[in-house]
């Protein structure tokens, strides 16, 4: 575990190298810890990949003796770094995702299989067989950071980014697999949609996946697409 | 409830707060005022709560109609402002007598100024926060900019409010305080200060002529810049010889110095992104964001190495700053 500071207002807490599933617990743990038993003056803990954003108020940090409010955030966060030993593995919730994979819903399917010498068949069977862990969220709201991709469909993001890529796309940008909550500009390569919705402002969990959930994917008709997305 | 009318909605006009903190790790940006400092200035001389919701009027400002008596404060960017015709003094409170016009013309100096009303304007909190989140669309009003026809509804004002507008009282249009928030107090806006900051988290994989000329030389602000961030260009080439590996993507925080492959660095704002991947030269301080909020296309800036205790200590002494002309405020209507 590393400590640096963020600015005056921030300390930047890596966790390890690489943004692989023991990192990403042992930083889920912290985050969680800290947070169930905040400093004052803390304001918010954000886990991305291989570390967490501690954020706080400078001038509501405890004072205690010449120490600045950096050195003492960072003393508070030491001291809760014991829990990160016992944090060998995800505990985040599994979550099934249904995709209609490929045609009008996944519009490079076919160049991905391509790219790699697959059938879109063969795509679709590697992409759902296999399961992923959330590395991060964000680039904007809900968008889950998904490690786990088998290499071979490991696939480089398009040079020219899409101008709209429709809400649900589900995308393969370089060894990660996202998906899009909301319609946006995007350059990852587009193999299907998911009707289900990853982000809502109004609800008090607004983000479908956190950091650390565990996620599947089942894919499913044109149909059951248009099911699911009525109901 | 006492209402306002969007005659014309200006170029740019968003009601913002002091953000929405809490959901970074849902990919949500704290967001609020670009100009922070100056939007809880405007909100004091208003006796309401610091981060009440007001309007952040962008470069070319709207023209409002009041229904009834308001409390109003502008500050910030220097702006043509007049009601019914005359000009309306800023940093300072004005009673808008009911049926005033407000028009708010084109930035002098600057490029932000927030409009604040006693009571502040009452839109839904979306996520704990009152200010408009324009890439996701939510928050605010509607979560857009605003329009012509839009109305917005203030929220009851503080009791001091009503106080300080009782000693404005008069049938004219406007009645501004015979006192101000003095220059001592305000942001140093300028069009090219001296920005201080810290080394950022990868401040070290720059190499040393990189360091060198970011401290020191003069950046100009691109026309690209937004509420996301302030585009800078480098004298000459950008910054780096050869593009510097991203690193894998980490938070980040509003100051934030990026430097992409083009080696243009880039100053996130309020509505920055959570996580990003371009590595960091260094972070600005806190104190002397509102100077960056302020500056347009053709500005320049330049930066200054200081240490982090060195930053906290100038936020803790504006923050002591800040409360002294809370309280002074406080003594004019009592």
């Amino acid at each position: 575990m590393k400590l640096a500071p963020l600015g005056d207002s921030a300390v930047i807490v890596t966790m390890g190298e690489a943004p692989d599933a023991v990192t990403v617990a042992a930083g889920c743990a912290l985050a969680a810890a800290l947070e169930a038993r905040p400093l004052p003056g803390l304001i918010e803990c954000a886990q991305a990949n291989a570390s967490i954003t501690v954020f706080y108020d400078p001038a509501r940090i405890p004072k205690r003796g010449g120490a600045s409010p950096f050195q003492r955030v960072c003393r508070w966060i030491e001291d809760r770094a014991p829990v990160t030993e016992h944090a060998a593995d995800l505990s985040g919730h599994q979550v099934t995702l249904p995709v209609c994979y490929g045609g009008e819903f996944g519009l490079d399917l076919e160049m991905v299989g391509a790219a790699h010498g697959l059938t879109a068949d063969e795509v679709i069977a590697l992409h759902s067989g296999a399961e992923y862990f959330v590395s991060a969220i964000g680039f904007i709201p809900g968008f889950p950071y998904l490690r786990g991709l088998p290499e071979r469909l490991h696939t480089p993001r398009r040079p020219t980014p899409r101008t709209r890529v429709p809400a649900g796309s589900v995308a393969i940008g370089g060894a990660q697999t996202g998906i899009y909550p909301f319609d946006t500009p995007g350059g990852w390569n587009l193999i299907g949609c998911t009707p289900w919705r990853l982000f809502n402002a109004y609800s008090q969990a607004p983000s479908l996946l956190q950091v650390g959930d565990r996620v599947r994917f089942r894919p499913i008709t044109p149909e059951e697409y248009g099911v699911s997305r009525s109901s | 409830m006492s209402r306002i009318h969007v005659l014309k909605p200006g170029l740019m006009t968003t009601v913002q707060d002091l953000g929405r903190p809490g959901w970074q790790r849902c990919g949500v940006t704290p967001g609020g005022a670009v100009d922070a400092c100056a939007l809880r200035l405007a909100n004091l001389l208003m006796g309401n709560p610091e981060n009440a919701a007001a309007l952040e009027i962008t470069a070319g400002g709207p023209t409002l109609r009041f229904a009834e008596e308001t409390l109003v404060a502008i500050a910030g960017a220097d702006f043509e402002a007049s009601v019914n015709g005359a000009r309306l003094p800023a940093w300072r409170p004005v009673r808008l007598g009911a049926g005033a016009e407000l028009s708010i013309g084109m930035a002098r100096a600057g490029i932000r100024c927030y409009l604040a009303v006693a009571g502040g304007l009452a839109v839904p909190r979306v996520l704990g926060g009152r200010g408009t989140y324009l890439a996701a669309g939510f928050g605010g009003f509607e979560g857009r900019a605003l329009r012509a026809g839009d109305i917005l509804k203030i929220g009851p004002a503080a009791a001091w409010a009503k106080r300080f507008t009782a000693t404005l009282a008069g049938a004219e249009a406007m009645a501004a305080a015979r006192w101000e928030i003095g220059a001592a107090v305000r942001p140093k806006y300028a069009t090219a200060p001296v920005v201080r900051a810290m080394r950022g988290p990868q401040w070290e994989a720059f190499d040393a002529e990189a360091q060198a000329r970011f401290i020191g030389e003069r950046f100009v602000v691109d026309a690209r810049s937004d509420r996301m961030g302030l585009r800078l260009n480098a004298a000459g080439a950008g910054l780096l010889k050869e593009p510097i590996d991203e690193i894998v993507s980490e938070g980040v925080a509003t100051g934030a110095v990026q430097v992409p492959p083009d080696g243009q660095p880039i100053v996130l704002l309020a509505d920055r992104q959570t996580v990003g991947g371009y590595p960091k030269i260094a972070m600005v301080a806190s104190v002397d964001l509102p100077l960056l909020a302020q500056l347009r296309a053709g500005d320049t800036v330049t930066f200054a190495e200081i240490p982090v205790a060195e930053a906290q200590e100038l936020w803790l002494a504006n923050e002591r700053l800040l409360a002294t002309v809370k309280q002074g405020i406080a003594l004019h209507a009592t």
